[in-house]
């Protein structure tokens, strides 16, 4: 009885291990190639479950999801042979998966290097032809498209692989180039700063000049309306003097000239030495006047 | 594995067969072989001996088991904020939403993603800009798994995918935009082509990822040149200062001018009116005095002068010389009698060089009638 039980147990097992290992299941992400002593016979798998003979075939699998080759940044020379620092990355899909299991002897790794190798290739040919100004700022997306067309159509024929997207994550200078843009960055700065200072002086002077200009105008037609003013006054002071003097003017040079002595004597250190023969002093030897 | 612990010797061939199949879920027709031969086994140990009872018993007793944790181990739940990918057997079967679900084990596999909750990831480096300066840019992408299917399946990597294609999209839209721009004309502008631009990367390679927003956190001039940028700025305030200096002097000076300038005015009419006006009392005062003058001519003329000939006398000093018959020396101390009538007169006590000197000038004067009247005399005589 122990005995049938083992052997129950036993064939259980080995019948359970000859179903698993002759059962499979492909995934959604997965991409299975079949081979009968290393010759390839299925890759048409469709996710799902599928047979295969145990010992007689053997199963590889590749991831089938977009994929990405990042190779480390590559030195490349630009057109005004000047160094930088490329780094770029590509998306990949294996599509034919029997061509990519035979291109690669089914390491992905493999892959991997000779795209990154393709891609750097491609990028230091386009890149060479263009200065850093096309590199950066030009027709990107085209560069990048033709690129990424050209290496797809390669990459399918000898790889079994799409190529989805190749794009350039960044670019470097080299310290000595990143210097002389910072040289040329600070000189453009300080032309900017200098400009808008000089322009502040020209503004301070400008106005200080025309303040000044506005204060001497503002002055000189006062003074010329002052004048006007006094002229005016003098004039209309004359004119009535004329009037009234005219009247008689023997009188009036009489009546102004005793107004001229009275203001002209008027203190007592106004020394007088006078003659007493004088009409003043008529009276003050005589009573007669004589 | 809770299946596994109650397992006694009868368990190994699950675990034998699980592991064979390369760590992956065993497939439907492996289990339901597993299951024929089990009750294979029962009836056929059953059928050939009756003895055997108390053997048969523990079997179904591990199937009721291994059957009731079977459907236990094939229940989950997902979140309000997950979805569920189901594999059936490999292939893509569903997206489960929120609940409490039950999935065949073994048979369906399920990846739990959260889709709701919205990460971010930020980039920074130097970059070069349209007119080849270089700018220092900080970057964050807010995300979340928009389809899950997509997330979970189409792609490796796909945060590492966004990382990357974020580098990427930042430097080319930053690569077209002039440094001034990039730093502050169009940061919005940086922020919403980089968007637009890292969502139709992240399509293209079937990531199932949604940008949010992306913020363009900050962006400034590398560290090496900061110095230079920051000197513009002061420059820009100097600018203003100049400009409010000079401002400040045209405010101070011809506001001043414009009072000066009215006073001059204010004067010029203030004389202007002194003069008419004086003018005219003048005029008026000469007139009144006219008419009594031509009513008696004689009269008047001689009071007015011997009035003013007094007023003249009385205030002035004034020696009286009787020239005649007398010596032609004359000693005249004018200076004590200067100093005498400016004592009086309260004036200063020294004359002044001018008043000397025109002292002086009379004194010749006086010598020069003296001379005359003495010729005078003689010939009267």
């Amino acid at each position: 009885m122990n005995n049938k039980t083992l052997f129950t147990v036993a064939l259980l097992l080995v019948a359970l291990l000859a179903i698993s290992s002759s059962v499979f299941v492909v995934k959604e992400t997965e991409k299975a190639v079949l081979l009968r002593f290393g010759e390839v016979v299925r890759t048409d798998y469709s996710p799902g479950l599928y047979f295969k003979v145990p010992l007689w075939h053997s199963l590889l699998k590749f991831d089938a999801r977009v994929q990405t080759v990042d190779s480390s940044p590559v030195r490349m020379l630009n057109s005004e042979n000047k160094f930088m620092m490329v780094d770029s990355y590509a998306k990949y899909r294996i599509t034919d998966v029997r061509r990519f299991y035979v291109a690669t002897r089914g390491d992905e790794r493999n892959a991997v290097r000779l795209l990154s190798e393709q891609i750097n290739d491609r990028l230091r040919n386009q890149f060479g032809v263009r200065d850093l100004h096309e590199v950066v700022s030009g027709e990107r997306d085209e560069l990048m498209e033709q690129i990424t067309h050209n290496l797809d159509q390669k990459a399918r024929t000898n790889l079994g692989v799409e190529i989805i997207d190749v794009r350039v994550k960044q670019i470097d200078l080299p310290p000595e180039v990143s210097e002389s843009v910072f040289e040329r960055m600070r000189a453009g700065r300080d032309r900017e700063a200098k400009d808008h200072r000089a322009k502040g002086e020209e503004a301070r002077e400008r106005l200080q000049a025309n303040a000044d200009r506005q204060q001497v105008e503002i002055e000189a037609e006062a003074y010329r309306e002052a004048q006007q003013l006094r002229g005016t006054g003098d004039a209309e002071a004359a004119a009535i003097y004329a009037a009234a003097y005219n009247k008689d003017p023997e009188f009036y040079s009489f009546y102004r000239s005793l107004t001229a002595y009275k203001e002209s004597f008027k203190n007592k250190s106004d020394m007088m030495l006078v003659d007493p023969e004088s009409e003043f002093f008529r009276y003050l030897k005589n009573p007669k006047g004589e | 594995m809770p299946w596994n612990e109650p397992g006694g010797k009868d368990k190994d061939p699950w675990n034998s067969g699980n592991r064979s199949n390369n760590g992956g879920p065993p497939g439907l027709d492996e289990a339901l072989g597993k299951l024929l031969k089990k009750f294979n086994g029962l009836f056929g140990s059953g059928g050939s001996s009756s003895k055997n009872g108390p053997n048969k018993f523990p079997w179904v007793l591990v199937l009721v088991i291994s059957a009731a944790l079977y459907g236990w181990w094939g229940i989950y739940q997902v979140d309000a904020n997950e979805s569920a990918v189901v594999l059936r057997l490999g292939k893509y079967h569903d997206t489960a939403g929120a609940g409490l679900h039950w999935n065949p084990p073994l048979i369906d596999t399920v990846t739990k993603v959260n889709v709701t909750e919205v990460r971010t990831e930020s980039t920074t480096g130097q970059m070069l800009t349209e007119d080849a300066n270089i700018v220092e840019v900080v970057l964050t992408v807010q995300w979340h798994i928009d389809d899950a299917e997509s997330f979970v399946l189409r792609v490796r990597d796909p945060v590492r995918s966004l990382e990357e294609a974020t580098d990427s999209a930042l430097r080319h839209v930053v690569g077209s935009l002039t440094f001034n721009s990039v730093i502050s004309q169009n940061r919005t502008q940086v922020s919403a082509e980089t968007e637009a631009r890292l969502q139709e990367y992240l399509d293209l390679y079937q990531t199932g990822i949604r940008i949010d927003t992306v913020n363009l956190t900050d962006a400034k001039a590398p560290h090496a040149v900061q110095d230079a940028f920051d000197d513009v700025t002061k420059a820009r305030e100097d600018e203003v200062r100049a400009q409010n200096r000079g401002q400040a002097y045209a405010n101070d000076v011809i506001p001043k001018a414009r009072g000066r300038a009215q006073r001059i005015i204010e004067e010029a009419e203030a004389y202007k009116y002194r003069v008419v006006e004086s003018a005219r009392g003048e005029s008026v005062r000469f007139e009144r005095l006219l008419a009594e003058y031509a009513r008696a001519p004689e009269v008047t003329r001689e009071r007015m002068y011997l009035d003013a000939l007094q007023q003249v006398m009385s205030k002035s000093s004034k020696v009286l010389i009787d020239v005649e018959g007398g010596n032609n020396m004359i000693y005249l101390p004018l200076d004590k009698l200067g100093q005498q009538a400016g004592g009086m007169g309260g004036v200063g006590q020294k004359l002044s060089p001018q008043v000397e000197d025109e002292i002086s000038q009379l004194l010749d004067q006086l010598r020069k009638n003296q001379s005359n009247n003495n010729r005078r005399s003689g010939s009267v005589r």
